[in-house]
């Protein structure tokens, strides 16, 4: 068996502002292979993106890890200082952010940005960065890559924007990319290039993913695995198949069920009742206790643990959804 | 049965800058007049009978919200009719249009920018009806507010709270009792779900069909999501770059898209499903800018049957039977739609 | 609006301040002098009856020759300094704080116009700003004074003509953002008139700005009326303010007889400084951006 190439474990990131301590990250544990997809699913709030600067290293005061290991390729990332951090940066793990304008900058020419990261990264000359460019350009499918190089970051469309910006995060062959949402902003035929693009980029380069987002559809059609988080804590993992087609916790079953779903058109969605509570009081017990269809007075008790299902998922739930059911209400 | 909504040929342009200084950029080194014409839409004819839902699908900036816009007349229309219930009312000014304000409603997509922020809730959701009654009838109006906001699923007694105090999808539950408050027999709905979480989008499409039943609504319903669109709509628009490229029923146009761009959209649309999806067509490139239109056919640029035709002669919509009608020359030479 | 001020993270911010807890105490005693002033000294110096020459140039009281019922010392009239520098601040900061008021009054308006209607008004009003931002506001102020003459009312007149451009600019920036919003376009579809909008909308989501401005036109206004008096172009003899007194006083200072100038100077540097302090924090708590 091989190791695996990011393990989180126990990740807490919390953020101390005016009003409470905001847990937004509360204890996250998951495993990521080498060459591995996973995706990173929730709603609002969750604390996906929060997951992703932690690994990133990029959780600015009033944040702090306060617990926790990411151990990348066995070195535990919460203990490296900044400037190692920022070696790791854009040369090991790359990034994708939702608005490639806060990703590049405004400023400077595209092919200025891309050669500082090589300069900074590997040891190409000056002719061998340049071709590089140009060949990563050219495979995120941008035309005339030569000329490009030159244009300024406003001169793009914004899908164009984010293919640049996905051609810098993989320039120096980086072994982890992080997606946070990366075509939340664009449009369906857009967002569809793009998705296969990435898909075909970490292939080729046989680099592992993380892709945060809201949308299962999404997911459904890049990762192999997904992380289901709700109020900071992960609900549900396993492979992606498995997740969406028999999932074992009532929050993934809500959202599933949220989905209008072209294939079976029901008269009402099955809606997931309430809106997600403050994460500064969460409900003892259970986080999902008050919007829960199956919550029994254990739930209110105990908080439940993250355990193997069938099916080959963990699920934190004390009453699993059984695989026969397809909607979220109670059997 | 007279439409609920009826619109003919309606056209938005706006002017971007009206300075000939603004105007100058350099092309290849020589001045030239820059393009200042925003053509948002461009001729879009359809109608909505009572209790039924229409949805406009399209990518963002095809001109959906200007649609919406111009019809709820927060736009003056640049040409083209809009009547309502048969009444035309497209040249109206703001006194002429009160009356009519009471049969349409609107609610917006954003659910933060579409409640003013220093307004009591109250205050908020009986803006129009207050406006309908005049202020000598506060006291009604404050209890509709009431039964309004039961209704959308808020509590009354928070009336008197300010909208940043609610969620977001609450904040929508507080649009949609605004549009509400005057009884009305259409709603031009304007991507009211496109902000939220998916469990909170249920929640409002849920709530948007209960009222549809219940008031006997007509929806206006906008969205660039297909599946939401699927759930709600009964019939289906779908435009690109300010056309409609197609509309069709329902199930009819998820079952048999005719139209290039219709095909790719559904196509394009990630499901849960994935190992379901039938249609493949994948679109190079992007949308053209409303700045200047291609000639001819307003996809040409990106669709992967067009040919020397498609560059000289505008498509026009053309019904197919069944309730379908579609935009474009392939119609005519169906040995040249090679999928 | 009074939820967003007295929010209690500002509250909060505030007492982690302390330039901010400064600037609100000066502005407070200043605030206390305007209002109870009268009560708070023995001598009304403008009442003649109350002054004797026998009084004239005592320094202060802590000095050699100082009078212990005149702390600050007297002026050649025998007038106490510390009363005229009690009145003069009154005189300075009302007409700080009037002149600010209708240069805020006309300006927002014309911003709300320009900014909502747009179109020829839009460009008439600002090119009008733009001509007189062109020239530095105590140009236009002595302009205007030599023009119309001296007077409590004319150098109202003059603050109010330096003063509305900022309010008119700024307006106009906020109510061109504001008119896109889905709130202004909503109170369309509810049937709302052109001008309930403009002042049940624009207004109340323009004004945040407007709080800072005002507060640091106060204290800008209080120069330039001192500035004014000073060039003997301002107020009248009659209702000094600080800068008249310090005029006064300056014919005086190289005879040694520094007081009467010296302190209300200092009057007007504090009271001036206080209002900047308040000012500065105004402005990072109403900022958005800095959130
Ligand atoms: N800088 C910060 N200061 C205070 N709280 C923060 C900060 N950043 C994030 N949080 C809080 O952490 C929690 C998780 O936030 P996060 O951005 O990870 O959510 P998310 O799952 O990515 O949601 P979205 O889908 O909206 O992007 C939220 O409650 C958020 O308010
Ligand atoms: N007020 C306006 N002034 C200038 N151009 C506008 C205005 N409103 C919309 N447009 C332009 O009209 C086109 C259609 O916009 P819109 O109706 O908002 O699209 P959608 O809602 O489908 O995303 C776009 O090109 C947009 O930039
Ligand atoms: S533990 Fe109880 S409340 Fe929580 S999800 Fe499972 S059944 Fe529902
Ligand atoms: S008219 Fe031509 S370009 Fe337009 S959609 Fe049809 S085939 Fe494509
Ligand atoms: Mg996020
Ligand atoms: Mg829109």
């Amino acid at each position: 068996m091989t190791a695996p190439l990011l393990s989180v474990r126990d990740l807490r990131t919390w953020f101390h502002t005016f009003a409470g301590t905001v847990k937004a990250v509360n204890g996250v544990s998951f495993d990521l292979m080498p060459g591995e997809v996973m995706g990173l699913v929730g709603e609002s709030g969750g604390g996906k993106s929060v997951v992703g600067f932690s690994i990133l290293g990029l959780i600015d005061p009033p944040g702090r890890i306060e617990g926790g290991q990411i151990l990348f390729d066995g070195r535990d990332l919460a203990q490296l200082p900044e400037d190692a951090l920022r070696r790791i940066r854009g040369r090991e793990i790359g990034m994708v952010f939702q608005d490639p304008m806060t990703s590049l900058n405004p400023v400077q020419t595209i092919g200025r940005q891309m050669d500082e990261v090589l300069r900074l990264h590997t040891r190409l000359d000056a002719r061998a960065r340049r071709a590089r460019c140009i060949e990563m350009l050219e495979s995120v499918g941008i035309s005339q890559a030569g000329d490009r190089l030159r244009a300024y970051p406003h001169q793009f469309s914004g899908g164009m924007r984010q293919r640049v910006v996905i051609a810098i995060a993989m320039l120096a062959r980086p072994r982890l990319i992080i997606a946070d949402e990366p075509t939340t902003a664009l449009d369906v035929t857009i967002q569809s290039q793009i998705l296969k693009l990435m898909r075909r980029q970490i292939a080729e380069e046989g680099a592992s993913m993380i892709l945060v987002t809201h949308d299962l559809a999404v997911v459904a059609e890049m990762v192999d695995k997904i992380t289901v988080l709700y109020c900071g804590k992960v609900v549900e993992t396993g492979p992606v198949r498995e997740v969406i087609d028999t999932p074992a916790h009532p929050y993934t079953r809500g959202l599933i069920d949220s989905i209008p779903n072209p294939a079976h058109r029901l008269p009402r969605l099955n809606q997931i009742p309430g809106t997600v509570p403050d994460v500064r009081n969460l409900p003892a017990g259970c986080s999902f206790r008050e919007r829960c269809p199956r919550a029994q007075a254990l739930c209110a008790e105990k908080e439940p643990p993250l355990t193997p299902q069938r099916g080959g998922q963990h699920a934190a739930c004390h009453f699993p959804v059984p695989a026969t059911q397809t909607t979220g209400e109670p059997a | 049965m007279t439409p609920m909504l009826e619109v003919e040929g309606l056209e938005q342009r706006f002017q971007l800058s009206k300075g000939l200084l603004d105007r100058i950029t350099f092309k290849g080194g020589r001045p030239r007049l820059r393009n200042t014409i925003v053509h948002a839409v461009n001729g879009v004819s359809f109608a909505i009978a009572p209790r039924e839902v229409l949805a406009l699908v399209g990518e963002s900036g095809c001109g959906k919200s200007t649609v919406a816009k111009t019809i709820a007349r927060i736009y003056e229309p640049t040409g083209g009719r809009i009547r309502i219930e048969g009444e035309d009312v497209s040249a109206y000014g703001p006194r002429r249009m009160l009356p009519v304000r009471a049969k349409m409603q609107m609610i917006f997509q954003d659910p933060f920018a579409s409640l003013n922020p220093r307004q009591k809730v109250r205050d908020i959701v009986a803006e129009p009806l207050l406006q309908q009654l005049g202020p000598s009838r506060r006291a009604e109006v404050r209890e509709r507010t009431a039964a309004l906001l039961s209704r959308v699923g808020l509590n009354p007694e928070q009336a008197g709270r300010y909208p940043h105090q609610f969620s977001g999808g609450q904040r929508q539950r507080i649009g949609i009792a605004r549009a509400l408050s005057v009884n009305p027999g259409l709603i031009i709905a304007d991507e009211p779900v496109s902000a939220l979480d998916v469990s909170i989008q249920a929640q409002i499409l849920n709530l948007m069909l209960d009222l549809r039943d219940e008031f006997g609504l007509a929806y206006l319903f906008i969205s660039h999501d297909l599946s939401v669109v699927h759930h709600i709509a009964d019939r289906i628009g779908v435009m690109y770059l300010g056309f409609m490229v197609e509309t069709a029923p329902r199930d009819r146009l998820f079952a048999m898209p005719r139209h290039p761009y219709t095909r790719a959209l559904l196509s394009a649309a990630p499901t849960i499903e994935p190992q379901r999806k039938t249609v493949e067509m994948e679109l190079t490139g992007e949308v053209p800018s409303a700045l200047s239109l291609p000639s001819g056919c307003c996809f040409r640029t990106r669709c992967p049957f067009a040919w020397d035709r498609c560059a000289i002669e505008r498509p026009a919509l053309r019904d197919l039977g069944g309730g379908q009608s579609v935009a474009c020359h392939l119609i005519d030479e169906p040995q040249r739609d090679r999928m | 609006m009074a939820s967003r001020v007295l929010s209690s993270q500002m509250v909060f911010n505030w007492w982690r301040n302390p330039s901010a807890m400064l600037g609100t105490l000066i502005v407070l005693f200043c605030a206390i002098i305007v209002i109870f002033g009268p009560l708070l000294v023995s001598q009304n110096p403008y009442d003649l009856r109350q002054l004797s020459l026998l009084d004239s140039y005592k320094p202060p009281a802590w000095l050699e020759e100082g009078d212990a019922r005149y702390l600050l010392g007297t002026d050649g009239q025998g007038r106490d300094v510390l009363a005229s520098i009690v009145y003069g601040t009154r005189i300075s900061a009302m007409i700080g704080v009037t002149a600010m008021l209708m240069a805020c009054a006309i300006g927002t308006t014309l911003g709300l116009l320009a900014g909502y209607f747009g179109g020829r008004l839009d460009a008439l009003i600002m090119r009008v700003a733009d001509v007189q931002l062109s020239f530095p506001s105590m140009l236009i102020a002595l302009f205007l004074m030599s023009a119309f003459g001296t007077g409590i009312d004319k150098v109202l007149i003059a603050l109010t003509a330096v003063g509305w451009v900022v309010y008119a600019r700024t307006v106009r920036g906020s109510t061109l953002g504001e008119v896109q919003k889905e709130y202004v376009q909503a109170a369309h579809v509810a049937g709302l008139s052109h001008a309930k909008i403009i002042l049940k909308h624009v207004l109340p989501n323009v004004m945040t700005p407007l709080i800072v401005i005002a507060t640091v036109q106060v204290g800008t206004f209080i120069l330039i009326e001192a500035s004014l008096s000073f060039l003997g172009v301002g107020v009248p003899i009659t209702q000094p303010s600080l800068g008249l007194l310090i005029k006064n006083g300056f014919d005086v200072l190289f005879s040694g007889l520094w007081w009467t100038s010296v302190f209300p100077g200092l009057m007007i540097m504090a009271m001036v400084f206080g209002i900047n302090l308040m000012g500065d924090f105004l402005r990072d708590e109403l900022n958005p951006r800095l959130k």
